[in-house]
């Protein structure tokens, strides 16, 4: 599916509606350049959940983890990342299989790490303000 | 009285011996000190620290001809990090406290960066604040003592450090970026008022909050669509244009922490803060009670490490580390 958004406010709102339908397990690997709305997606998706959560990007950290009243939310970012084997020593394996949700900054350039019910968002840019979104999961939340 | 500091807490490998309150040696392995030596990356990796903090600590003790037995102190950072990577640094700790016998104590990462003035304003009046600005952290905290501090306002998206990286990327820098930046700004010889303008996040309501997310995709724009030669001839002015508009951001919160505490000492410590221009606009703002550690003391290193411990052992303030390191900075 293909969307466009005009402004950070339609990102957030795809991310709140995106929240909605989530469940723990879940894993959405988001790719894009700097800028693209990445982060927009995870602060609106969280705060959909949790709206005194703060998100902030976890470049530096590679995780933040906002517990939320619903899952945990483990938001993640590989953009310094060089070596999928990185992964295996922050532990990565084990917020696949937990209780949250992962969302995943720079989440395809390691596609071997990630497992098969991954979803991938892609944002591309289209100018200042548009963002085009891509996705192939089905929003209503009735099945993918 | 020897201190032995030992940080791991996220890039950074550093060990360091101080005598009471002077440094002996405080080695840190960081992959800005290696990009010259080819090919090596920054890793997240704890195994990167594990290969390192041996050979650290012999060179420590070589250097300095202090015998290991002969450390009256360890001091070892145990929060916050990333929890493979603290991991490595509290157990080496703890191995060499069970071996040697020697009293240990944990330390807050921030507390430590805090300590980091203390080397060259050994008595800083409390309260004062601390604007701590890092690759991961732009915070401001208030400083009751070592033991009390409290968070004023903090960045609602990226830190100031990873806005300098993410823009250094987009104009081409290698990565930490904010040096490059820095010297490129420095290139630019004109007025400010011809730079491009970048947008700085102003507070609303007195609320104390950063945001550098906005700027960097302001830079993106500027730069998108224009060819590189183009991009190249303006680099100086892009640079010194970002730069101001982080360190407008960045002055503008002390000014208002400053008012509304009615403090005006203040501190400025993290990687950022070894930027020239930044730490020259808070001695303005702040004439005589600005107080910036040595910019060899402003990344994360055990130095200042050894210093909170050592500062923690005058209180009778130890605390054994803690092993169930949190796992977000």
């Amino acid at each position: 599916m293909l969307l466009i958004t005009t402004s950070v406010g339609a990102t957030r709102a795809f991310g709140a509606k995106v929240a909605s339908i989530a469940r723990p397990g879940e894993l959405y690997a988001l790719e894009g350049e700097l800028g693209t709305g990445k982060t927009e997606f995870v602060r609106g998706f969280v705060n959909e959940i949790d709206a005194a959560v703060v998100v902030r990007s976890p470049s530096f950290s590679i995780v933040n983890i906002y517990d939320t009243a619903r899952f945990p939310v483990y938001h993640f970012d590989f953009y310094r990342l060089h070596d999928a084997s990185e992964l295996d020593e922050i532990g990565f394996d084990e917020y696949l299989t937990g209780d949250g949700v992962c969302l995943i900054e720079w989440g395809t350039i390691f596609p071997s790490v990630l497992p098969p019910h991954t979803r991938p968002i892609i944002f591309r840019d289209r100018g200042p303000h548009e963002r085009e979104i891509r996705f192939n999961f089905d929003l209503t939340g009735t099945g993918s | 009285m020897i201190t032995l500091g030992i940080e791991s807490s996220c890039d950074e490998t550093s060990i360091a011996l101080l005598d009471n309150e002077t440094i002996l040696v405080n080695t840190i392995y960081s992959q800005t000190e290696h990009r010259d030596f080819g090919g090596v990356v920054p890793e997240v990796a704890s195994r990167a620290h594990l290969e390192k903090i041996d050979r650290l600590a012999q060179s420590c003790f070589t250097r300095t001809g202090i015998a290991p037995g002969k450390v009256d102190l360890i001091a070892v950072t145990d929060s916050p990090g990333l929890a493979g990577a603290l991991l490595v640094g509290i157990s080496f700790a703890l191995g060499f406290h069970t071996a040697w016998n020697i009293p240990i104590t944990g330390i807050n990462h921030l507390e430590g960066h805090i300590c980091s003035i203390l080397f060259e304003n050994t008595d800083v009046a409390f309260p004062f604040l601390a604007l701590v600005v890092s690759g991961g952290h732009t915070s401001l905290y208030r400083v009751d003592s070592l033991d009390e501090f409290n968070c004023l306002g903090e960045t609602v998206d990226d830190a100031a450090g990873e806005a300098f990286d993410k823009v250094g990327k987009l104009l081409g820098f290698p990565y930490p970026a904010g040096r490059f930046i820095e010297e490129e700004a420095a290139r630019f010889s004109g007025d400010i008022s011809q730079c491009p303008s970048f947008p700085v996040a102003r507070c609303s309501q007195g609320k104390l909050y950063f945001s550098f997310s906005g700027l960097k995709t302001a830079v993106k724009y500027f730069v998108s669509g224009k060819n590189p030669s183009e991009v190249a001839r303006q680099r100086p002015a892009l640079c010194r244009a970002f730069q101001q508009a982080v360190i407008d951001s960045l002055v503008a919160n002390a000014r208002l922490a400053a008012r509304q505490n009615g403090i005006d000492r203040i501190a400025l410590v993290g990687g950022v803060a070894c930027n020239s221009y930044l730490r020259e606009a808070l001695h303005r703002q702040f004439p005589d009670t600005a107080f910036t550690p040595h910019t060899s003391l402003c990344t994360d290193n055990a130095a200042m490490i050894a210093l909170a411990g050592f500062r923690r052992y005058q209180r009778d303030k130890l605390r054994r580390p803690i092993m169930n390191a949190s796992r977000t900075l």
